[in-house]
């Protein structure tokens, strides 16, 4: 007879044990579905990580994936933490590269510094304002957020098809013919362009230390301030809080916009870092806001853990790109991926949860 | 007549909507039991690649070929379905989270992009695919002919799975056991009803139907397997679910009407109109929202809300 019986306490060592265990329980998974489709899995899995963290210029690649995992990583995590389920991460990275290349193209001509500030504000700005839609319906008409933060990702990424596609708006290139026939955003000042720095052939952007900082400004913010203590009380109960005398329904605004923020820098960073210009097809294609989720889920919305996830994710991401060909299994990334969250999600059990095995007939009275 | 712009939308209409249709009628009864699955995008893919490989490789009638394909369509939807029903009945996951995780694994860059890739499926139309059933004269009659009558079997077919849907979910014993899990779990385990059972059940079977709708699209829209030929369609079918209010008919409904919000750009084009496409399409997720917002209220909520259990596991010892 198997008892499942909730823990009391959750042991430290095992939080740490159980995302080990799945990545690797999700790698034994992934051999299975390599032998069973004739791809050996060994050398599959070698050049994965080559390509992933070992080639020339690999780190770098795989920086470039995992800065916009990170943001929006970050934006789950800050939001799930309270039990809001804040699905819209990938349409306020969306957002926030529309608002933040707006406005480097406005402000074009004036000194870096102040167009890279303008942009992180206007991308900070743009994300928040589009969570704060599902953050007030759910404050304030208790509309669940999962399936409204959800729609937006279409509204957004239609938003953006439409600036580029179907519009002569002003983030459109209209100069030249080549334009014309190949739809396509204005290319961004050189001043909008984010610095970055170099280290022994590791190209770190701006971005990332943007994630970086930020992942400490979150814990602390959770840690040690009123507003973290009294997000993380009502998490585990809103009616606690409620009680308690906490404004449930500012907290939840607030929260949703802070995650909305976090990923509308993402977007920014998107423009900034890497494309330099509003790219539709580059975004929705990547789907950095799903991921997002992934990375915060592995990470146990754990803010530090989530800069490793997103690295880790970042780094398969980045191979998948890179080995996609005619002899590379198609996919496997995303198989991957799933794989593992799969197994760190059946994984939690065993961390809230402690399995006793028994013998099925015991004795009804005890003896004394 | 049969040209004109509201004939035309309509009748393309219906047939965009079916594959919603089939994945919303699954994912409602999913719900129904108290089982949120976020993976229908994943499920609707793995559906079509499956199907789609079972027309090009079984050699039997049209017919026959097409049942075959839908049958395996079915099982792989259902067989994904098994995953996340593992996982947030069995081992109490976090039912968002799992349907995320497996609609990226089963999704574009996952195990459907993996199949098509691996069994050689792309670039070759499908061997066989569902056609117009009724005479041509039929199809000729005004108004009705293209609506109704220029359709595949799965339009009809899809018709007798609402109507099925319905009569189980309210007038039959399982039906009603069903939506006694889906609001109640506590009450419904007091009456000796096996919680875990149902929402096993309920979620596999929700998993087959969007396994068919997803070979809507590879045997009759496209027909073909493209790498995400879905796209989107299973995120569309999940806010269906909230739009009809959880009530099959309202579902087809629904679904005709988001259809006719597809078709409508391209016949718009057709007759010289050339607006905005993209104010169309994202009309069909503005008004899930505005009809979200309706349901919240506490009145509409016991009305005609979601099921009270919806989204959280069950454990006895927890109640």
């Amino acid at each position: 007879m198997i008892r499942i019986e909730r823990r009391l306490q959750q042991p430290r060592w095992l939080t740490a044990v159980v995302p080990v265990v799945s990545i690797v329980v999700a790698f034994l998974f992934a051999t299975v579905v390599l032998l069973a489709t004739h791809h050996p899995p060994l050398q599959t899995f070698h050049r994965l990580f080559d390509a992933a963290f070992l080639d020339n210029g690999a780190m770098t690649d795989t920086l470039v994936s995992a800065t916009p995992l990170a943001f929006t990583g970050l934006c789950a995590a800050v939001a799930f933490r309270m039990n809001l389920f804040n699905i819209g991460g990938e349409g306020q990275l969306y957002a926030g590269a529309i608002t933040g290349a707006a406005i480097a193209l406005l402000l074009a001509g004036a000194p870096s510094p102040v167009v890279i500030a303008a942009m992180m504000l206007a991308g900070a700005a743009g994300g928040a304002a589009l969570a704060a839609i599902p953050g007030i319906l759910r404050a304030f008409f208790s509309t669940n957020e999962i399936i409204t933060s959800l729609m937006l990702n279409y509204v957004v990424a239609l938003i953006i098809d439409y600036l580029i596609f179907d519009s002569h708006s002003y983030l459109r290139d209209t100069s030249g013919f080549q334009a014309s026939v190949f739809p396509q955003g204005k290319t961004l000042p050189d001043e909008a362009t984010w610095p970055t720095w170099t280290l022994h052939g590791l190209v770190i952007p701006l971005g990332a230390l943007v994630a970086v900082a930020l992942a400490f400004a979150l814990w602390g913010l959770y840690a040690r301030t009123r507003f973290g203590f009294e997000v993380t009380v009502i998490g585990d109960s809103a009616r606690a809080g409620r009680y308690a005398g906490m404004r449930t329904r500012r907290k939840i605004l607030a929260v949703m916009c802070l995650s909305g923020a976090i990923a509308g820098l993402g977007g920014a960073s998107q423009d900034g870092d890497f494309r330099h210009q509003l790219d539709p097809r580059g975004l929705t294609q990547a789907n950095y806001g799903y991921a997002g989720i992934v990375v915060a889920a592995l990470a146990r919305y754990n803010p530090f853990a989530v800069l490793l996830v997103a690295f880790l994710l970042g780094g398969l991401q980045n191979a998948g790109y890179t080995l996609q060909g005619a002899d590379f299994p198609n996919g496997l990334v995303g198989v991957l991926q799933g794989l593992i969250l799969f197994c760190a999600l059946g994984g939690e059990l065993f961390v809230r949860y402690r399995v006793r095995i028994e013998r099925r007939h015991r004795p009804a009275v005890e003896p004394a | 007549m049969n040209n004109s712009l509201l004939v035309v939308v309509l009748a393309s209409g219906v047939a965009y909507g079916t594959p919603l249709l089939y994945a919303a009628l699954g994912e409602l009864l999913a719900e129904r039991s108290g089982v949120l699955n976020l993976g229908v995008e994943g499920m609707m893919l793995v559906g079509a690649v499956m199907g789609f490989w079972a027309v090009q490789r079984f050699h039997a009638t049209t017919a026959v070929a097409l049942l075959a394909a839908l049958g395996v369509a079915a099982l792989a939807g259902a067989a994904m379905a098994a995953i996340h029903a593992f996982l947030v009945i069995t081992m109490r996951a976090n039912q968002i989270v799992s349907g995320l995780a497996l609609t990226i694994f089963a999704g574009v860059f996952g195990l459907s992009s993996y199949l098509g890739n691996d069994l050689d499926l792309a670039r070759s139309p499908a061997r066989h695919q569902f056609q117009e059933i009724f005479p041509k004269s039929w199809q000729d009659l005004p108004v009705v002919g293209p609506i109704v009558f220029g359709q595949s079997a799965l339009v009809y077919a899809s018709w007798v799975c609402v109507v099925l849907v319905a009569f189980y979910l309210t007038r039959t014993r399982f039906g009603l056991n069903v939506r006694a899990v889906g609001e109640s779990p506590a009450a419904a385990d007091a009456m000796g009803i096996n919680v875990a059972r149902y929402r096993y059940a309920h979620t596999l079977v929700g998993g087959a139907f969007a396994g068919i709708g997803g070979a809507a699209f590879s045997l009759s829209i496209t027909p073909q397997w493209i790498a995400g030929l879905t796209a989107g369609a299973g995120w569309i079918a999940i806010a269906l679910v909230i739009f009809a209010f959880w009530r099959p008919t309202l579902c087809l409904v629904g679904a005709y009407f988001f259809g006719a919000f597809t078709a409508l750009p391209f016949a718009l084009q057709g007759h010289g109109v050339t607006l905005a496409p993209e104010l169309f399409q994202s009309l069909p997720y503005v008004m899930t929202i505005l009809a979200l917002v309706v349901v919240s209220s506490r009145a509409a909520r016991l009305r005609f809300g979601a099921p009270a259990a919806l989204g959280t596991p069950y454990v006895r010892e927890e109640r």
